[in-house]
C-alpha cells in the first residue's frame, strides 16, 4: 500500500476503494492548503516526509482503526511535495455500515496524523520568504527561496 | 568502521547505526545522515550526547527532540543496537 503522493489527490478514486454493499455510511475529509487572514499570503506549501515511516505509521493507523471499527472499510492518501492554496495536501474517506462510525473513525485517522506522521510543511509566501510550520507555536524563517 | 553483529545489550560489543536528520533538522545540522559507531548498551540520549561532540551542527537541535528508532517513534531512553536506523525529527506537521 503506498499512501503517499506526488500527485494531485483524487476523493473519487479513494470513494471508490471503501465502497461496498453493506456500507451505509461514508464520511470523506480533506485537509486543503489554507492562506486566511492570519497566514500571510501563502501561495502553497511544501510537503516532505520521513518517506518509509510515514508510509510504515500511516499503515499502523489504518490497522489500528479498523481493529476499532471491524466494520470500517478505509483509504487515505498524503501528498508531498509543492501543493497550491485551496489544493488538497490529505484525503481520507471510511465506509460503515452506520453514519456515526463513518464520522468517528474518520476523525480518528486525521487526528492520529496530526499526533503521528512523520510530514513535515514549509509555507511559501508570495514575498518570496519561506517558513518551516511549527505546530508547536514556534515557526522559523528560512528566508527567501 | 567496526562493524559487529548482534544485539545491544552485551557489554563490550559495539553497533554501527545510521542516524538521519529530518527536513529542517537536515538544513540546521548541515547534513540528511550519517553513520556512527557506538559502544553497548546505549540509549538514544546516549547516542545524541556522542553525535553532539562529534557532529558540530548538531549542536542547534533541541534538547530533546522527538526520535524514531527503525521507522517507529520511540523515547529518549529506548535501548539502540547494532545496525539501527535512528531518526531525528522536527515537530511534526502532517495533514
Amino acid at each position: 500500500m503506498t499512501y503517499l503522493s506526488t500527485a494531485p489527490l483524487s476523493l473519487d478514486a479513494l470513494l471508490a476503494e471503501v465502497a461496498a454493499p453493506h456500507c451505509g455510511g461514508t464520511c470523506a475529509f480533506l485537509g486543503t492548503v489554507r492562506d486566511g487572514p492570519e497566514d500571510g499570503g501563502v501561495t502553497a506549501i511544501e510537503y516532505s516526509a520521513y518517506d518509509a515511516m510515514a508510509e510504515a505509521e500511516m499503515d499502523r493507523i489504518v490497522s489500528e482503526t479498523r481493529r476499532r471499527w471491524p466494520d470500517a472499510r478505509v483509504a487515505v492518501r498524503h501528498r508531498l511535495g509543492l501543493v497550491a492554496a485551496e489544493e488538497a495536501s490529505i484525503a481520507i474517506a471510511v465506509a460503515t455500515p452506520h453514519r456515526a462510525d463513518a464520522f468517528a473513525a474518520c476523525r480518528h485517522v486525521i487526528e492520529e496524523v496530526k499526533k503521528r506522521l512523520p510530514v513535515w510543511k514549509k509555507e511559501l509566501r508570495a514575498d518570496g520568504t519561506a517558513t518551516w510550520v511549527d505546530p508547536s507555536g514556534h515557526p522559523s524563517m528560512v528566508g527567501p527561496q | 568502521m567496526n562493524r559487529v553483529s548482534g544485539t545491544a545489550g552485551t557489554a563490550g560489543t559495539v553497533g554501527t547505526l545510521r542516524v538521519r536528520f529530518l527536513a529542517r533538522y537536515a538544513e540546521l545540522v548541515g547534513r540528511s545522515e550519517g553513520t556512527l559507531t557506538v559502544h553497548l548498551p546505549a540509549t538514544v540520549s546516549d547516542v545524541m550526547s556522542r553525535i553532539r561532540d562529534e557532529w558540530p551542527g548538531t549542536a542547534a537541535l533541541p534538547a530533546q527532540p522527538l526520535a524514531a528508532l527503525n521507522l517507529r517513534h520511540v523515547r529518549l531512553d529506548a535501548a539502540v543496537a547494532d545496525g539501527d536506523e535512528l531518526a531525528f525529527l522536527p515537530p511534526l506537521a502532517g495533514g
